[in-house]
């Protein structure tokens, strides 16, 4: 059964509070590159990063790699001799997984400046997130958009919400990829009705409800909020991390839309020691529409079953509304970087780094990642 | 529209004896002896002690719809004729759920809450895949 969120076990002093900081942030441009792979692109992602930060690689002794096929080889390209390094799992969740190993690893003083990589190239080599054998392949399920379709199709049973709620989502991100020249669908704003009347996938969700798929990488460099400071950029601390894993499920979606362990991670701002009105922004793991309600709501933004009135009227978009979230256009509209894209995109921010889309003095983000292993973190600048 | 051409289920040593079980027409279910409960997928061990103590039992084939999705993306080559294809998630009377399809009804009948019976029309070759219908 899912973990009960009034007694969570992390309701605990957290001892990492603004102990660990990002100091370099690489992307790399977002499209189709069948002339690369993950490992070109995540050393063109490192590279801006140790430019961004002002390191060589010889002062990286930490290296976290993710949808990179090999840790070996990628060190080995780069010429990294590391004393901490690891390959972690695929899914998107693991972007916020690596970022806590690795604020592990700096508290620890298993390795000083740690280099996270993530590099895909998921859109030149055709990949496709559905389909092959699985539990349920018999029965035609499949793909991850299935899973979260499901779940919205109840959702909407339990409290009323509708397909077009989402369409909030939808509007506000590619918005913000307007105003980011860099996003993959810069220049092509979407409506309501296109929401409303784009090809079905699996329905309930629509085309538009669905993330992007492309090439790209991003890498983070993290070391010490003390070395930090000696750096080239304003770092970026980390505050607060909170997470809770359910695995209960039974290998179906979860009937629970994650609230439970969801609720148990609103204890990031007891961790961070920094209360949610003093948030300006917030990252949400966008792969489905959904997930950014289920997200909204667990966190508790808003009461369950309320994220449809919640969102309506730009709630989410920059300039218009009191959450501005994933300002770079997220996962729906500026690129597929499983949350990695979307952290750095949080750290841009609260260096006032990001041009057109700059939340007007950005001190505190929030980032939040709905899934089996439900999690959220707290970001802040150093100075603030 | 054909069972025949579905993805071959995969078979392991746990979920053998449902597959049997299927193919004469029987919907089994694994039940944790300590608690009573019922789970799935088939597992070594019961999710609720951790321990290899459990026993099949026929279920009652019987659930409710608590899902649906409609997929419009083709996934797998024998399933395209099917398109558009609904998948229902019912939650069977022992507690676990099943991901499965209609007989028997049409996609626009659903209505999550209803009250779905197991059936047995068919399945790829040597298999009988259990799918859902409106209960007798």
């Amino acid at each position: 059964m899912p973990p009960d969120p009034q007694s969570p076990a992390i309701h605990l002093p957290w001892p990492l509070r603004d102990k660990v900081a990002f100091v370099g942030i690489g992307t790399t441009r977002y499209g189709n590159f069948p002339e690369t792979d993950s490992y070109g692109l995540g050393c063109e992602a490192l590279n801006a990063a140790l430019d961004d930060a002002g390191l060589t690689p010889a002062e990286i002794d930490g290296l976290i790699v993710n949808r990179i096929p090999s840790y070996e080889r990628f060190a080995e390209m780069m010429g990294i001799n590391p004393q901490y390094c690891l390959l972690t799992e695929t899914p998107g969740r693991f972007s916020g997984v690596s970022l806590a190993l690795a604020a592990q690893a700096i508290a620890t003083g298993a390795a000083k400046t740690i280099a996270l990589v993530y590099g895909n190239n998921g859109r030149s080599v055709r990949m496709l997130y559905g389909g092959g054998d699985s539990q349920w392949s018999p029965w035609g399920m499949t793909s991850p958009g299935a899973i979260h379709a499901m779940m919205w199709q109840r959702h909407m049973h339990d409290f009323g919400t509708k397909h077009g709620d989402l369409g909030e989502v939808s509007v506000a991100f590619r918005h913000h990829a307007t105003l980011n020249p860099v996003a993959v669908m810069h220049g092509k704003p979407i409506t309501l009705e296109d929401h409303a009347t784009a090809r079905p996938i699996c329905e309930p969700l629509k085309l538009l409800d669905y993330c992007l798929i492309n090439d790209g990488a991003v890498a983070w460099i993290m070391t010490s909020a003390e070395r930090a400071k000696d750096l080239k950029r304003p770092p970026v601390l980390l505050s607060g991390y909170a997470r809770q894993d359910c695995f209960a499920y039974g290998s179906a979606p979860a009937d629970d839309y994650w609230y439970p362990t969801l609720s148990a991670c609103r204890s990031v701002y007891d961790r961070a020691g920094i209360g949610r009105e003093d948030i300006q922004g917030l990252g949400i793991y966008d792969n489905f529409t959904p997930t950014v309600m289920f997200s909204l709501e667990g966190l508790g933004f808003c009461k369950q079953g309320e994220s449809g009135e919640f969102v309506k009227g730009g709630t989410l978009r920059l300039g218009a509304g009191r959450w501005p979230t994933n300002t770079s256009g997220g996962h729906l509209s500026d690129s597929y970087m499983q949350g990695w894209g979307i952290i750095a995109e949080c750290v841009r921010q609260l260096r006032g780094d990001c041009g057109a889309r700059q939340i007007p003095d950005a001190k505190v983000m929030q980032y939040i990642c709905a899934t089996h292993i439900a999690q959220s973190l707290i970001l802040r600048r150093a100075d603030a | 529209m054909t069972l025949a051409t579905r993805p071959t289920p995969l078979v392991d040593n746990w979920n053998k004896p449902f597959w049997a079980a299927c193919a004469e027409g029987k919907l089994v279910l694994q039940r944790c002896k300590a608690t009573g409960k019922c789970f799935f997928p088939p597992a070594p061990v019961s999710p609720f002690t951790g321990r290899p103590d459990w026993e099949w039992i026929t279920a009652s084939g019987r659930g409710t719809l608590w899902s649906f999705v409609v997929f419009h993306q083709s996934y797998f080559p024998g399933m395209r004729d099917e398109l558009p294809y609904p998948v229902v998630m019912v939650k069977l009377e022992e507690g676990p759920y099943l991901l499965t399809n209609i007989e028997g009804l049409e996609p626009e009948a659903l209505k999550i809450g209803m009250r779905m019976a197991v059936r047995f029309p068919g399945g790829p070759e040597g298999f009988v895949l259990p799918q859902f219908g409106p209960e007798a």
